[in-house]
């Protein structure tokens, strides 16, 4: 899909290499992936991560190097730039390598071209059933529980954590997969929302879209921070009431407010990387 | 063994009427289309289904199996009385096997059963119930016959009921759903858009139908082969070329030109894929497609 529009980068030719999938005489793998579309596209990005955005990655040794296990973190800024610096972190950065895949709202699969992208770089739409098949796969499989209602925060409240879905611990709980606590700091001064035109949204088929200081919904060149926290492993079996299972979301919901005020301060440069509590 | 194949004239039918000739079944073949060169040690009969000398055939024969296949396709058949077919003709088959003790009996279906949408999950498996039956009006008789079939299970608990949705066929047949539409040099794709196809050879389809008979399978199973393909690849491996065409000009009306043979809601099953689970098969029967995806096209390319 992408031959002839963007070149490789061998750098990354070898990072998609060491990725722990198999693909078939197509280089297809059994979710879709295409390793020559992954490939070309992730080089473009590498720019993009590396040199448009400054990423200041902590604690991904807290992120296992295989296996399953789920990335939970918080929405920050109108468009999904969190889950694209998750990708490249894990990608560019991690080693091995991972490909994390995302839990994505089923309104970008129904757009031409994003459908097609997603597809072929294993982003799947929000389906229980998928996310158990892939972590049962040990697949690692990146979730924001706050969905569409995290990324509509405004600039303002970029920090701050709306409510948690309880469909991620059920997944965790089901499959027996750890989680991952991940926190991203910046995305409110990326892309600062001042408004979310909901109407003109419905109309093109988005939940909203959003306004910035500067009209269109174009991120600035950011210096972000992401912290990525201990693993949390729980107990049960994905069946438990409401109430049990919200506890248990309530721990991680603290935990991730926890490394957002942390982050938050290495922001600011109130404590240095060696004050750090991951 | 003796064998009654409904459906045996169509592409799969003669492939799995051969091979049950191979294992040294004795086949008894029905179906309203003729089979000119048909070996000689097939029965052939030329009924429909649904009519009294089909029923003849069960009850004079007396067939200890039977093996239904005599549906339409949903995708490139528009003619009228194809739900007439496939509902009524999978009634008088399970009617006729249960009327004259047929021990076995194993209906074919397809894994578009499922429905093509954006949200749904990857892989299929056999408990999901049709999602998207209802935006597709070619579709619903296909799930209501499936659906029907099933209920044979319990209806008639005497018979080793099996019902099989396998994806879609490709082989040197040139026949079938996939078949038909990368039968052009140019095949139309929706741009932006690039699903996923699941597809087996089709002898491999004749060989699963086979194994299902030989384990005497219970249940309903999907049957798959190789891992699936992104469609703009099949083609270009098929030798055909891509012609990507915007949802919106399709919807305006230029279906008739770009994809004259499809109807409309068939548009969601090129921009969402089907892919089916079918590990239950296959721990059931140990069976092992022997054509991968690119022997399957390769084959489907080179046959004239």
């Amino acid at each position: 899909m992408l031959d002839n529009l963007l070149p490789i980068d061998p750098e990354v030719a070898a990072r998609i290499d060491a990725l722990d999938l198999s693909f078939n005489t197509f280089g297809i793998d059994p979710y879709g992936i295409d390793k020559n579309d992954l490939t070309r596209f992730v080089s473009a990005f590498a720019w993009i991560y590396r040199h448009y955005f400054k990423v200041d990655v902590y604690g991904l040794e807290n992120v296992p190097s295989r296996g399953r296990a789920i990335l939970v973190g918080n929405h920050s800024g109108g468009v999904a730039i969190d889950a694209a610096m998750v990708m490249g972190s894990m990608l560019l950065d991690a080693e091995p390598p991972r490909l994390p895949h995302g839990m994505i709202d089923k309104f970008i699969h129904r757009f031409p071209g994003a459908s097609q992208l997603m597809s072929r770089t294993g982003q799947f739409a929000g389906n229980p059933d998928q996310a158990i098949r892939l972590l049962r796969d040990d697949r690692l499989v990146l979730v924001f529980p706050e969905g569409a209602r995290g990324t509509a925060k405004l600039a303002k409240d970029a920090d701050t954590l709306v409510g948690f879905g309880t469909g991620f611990m059920r997944l965790a709980l089901e499959t027996k997969s750890p989680i991952i606590p991940f926190a991203f700091i910046g995305g409110g001064e990326a892309l600062p929302t001042v408004a979310n035109l909901k109407t003109l949204g419905r109309l093109i088929g988005v939940p909203y879209i959003p306004v910035t200081k500067w009209g269109l919904p174009v991120p600035k060149p950011t210096r972000f921070q992401l912290l990525y926290g201990k693993p949390m492993v729980f107990e049960g079996s994905g069946h438990e009431r409401d109430e049990v299972c919200g506890e248990m979301v309530d721990e991680v919901k603290t935990r991730i407010s926890d490394l957002i005020r942390q982050g938050r301060q290495l922001r600011e440069k109130n404590i240095t990387e060696a004050d750090l509590v991951l | 063994m003796k064998v009654l194949v409904t459906g045996v004239a169509g592409t799969l039918g003669r492939l799995v009427a051969m091979r049950l000739i191979e294992r040294g079944h004795d086949v008894i073949g029905i179906d309203r289309r003729p089979w000119a060169d048909a070996p000689e040690s097939i029965e052939m009969y030329q009924y429909d289904i649904r009519k009294r000398p089909a029923e003849d055939v069960f009850r004079t024969r007396r067939p200890q199996a039977a093996i239904h296949m005599a549906t339409v396709t949903h995708l490139v058949h528009k003619s009228a009385d194809r739900m007439r077919v496939n509902l009524y003709g999978t009634r008088a088959f399970i009617h006729h096997c249960h009327t004259y003790g047929v021990k076995q009996a194993i209906l074919v279906g397809r894994h578009t059963y499922y429905g093509a949408a954006a949200d749904s999950p990857l892989y299929h498996t056999e408990d999901e119930p049709p999602m998207s039956a209802h935006t597709f009006a070619e579709l619903a008789d296909l799930v209501a016959a499936d659906l029907y079939a099933s209920s044979a299970l319990w209806r008639y608990p005497e018979i080793a009921t099996c019902v099989l949705r396998i994806v879609y066929t490709l082989g040197p047949s040139k026949h079938g759903t996939l078949g038909s539409y990368l039968r052009g040099p140019t095949v139309p794709l929706v741009m932006g858009f690039d699903p996923l196809f699941h597809f087996i050879h089709e002898e491999d389809a004749a060989n699963a139908i086979v194994t299902a008979l030989s384990r005497k399978l219970h249940g309903v199973y999907n049957v798959s082969g190789p891992s699936p393909v992104p469609i703009s690849t099949i083609v270009r491996a098929a030798g055909r070329r891509p012609f990507p065409v915007p949802a919106t000009l399709i919807n305006l009306g230029l279906r008739r030109l770009a994809l004259p043979k499809l109807p409309p809601a068939a548009i969601d099953h090129l921009k969402y894929p089907i892919v089916v689970d079918s590990d239950a098969f296959k721990r059931a029967t140990g069976y092992q497609h022997r054509y991968d995806e690119r022997e399957t096209i390769d084959a489907f390319r080179a046959a004239r």
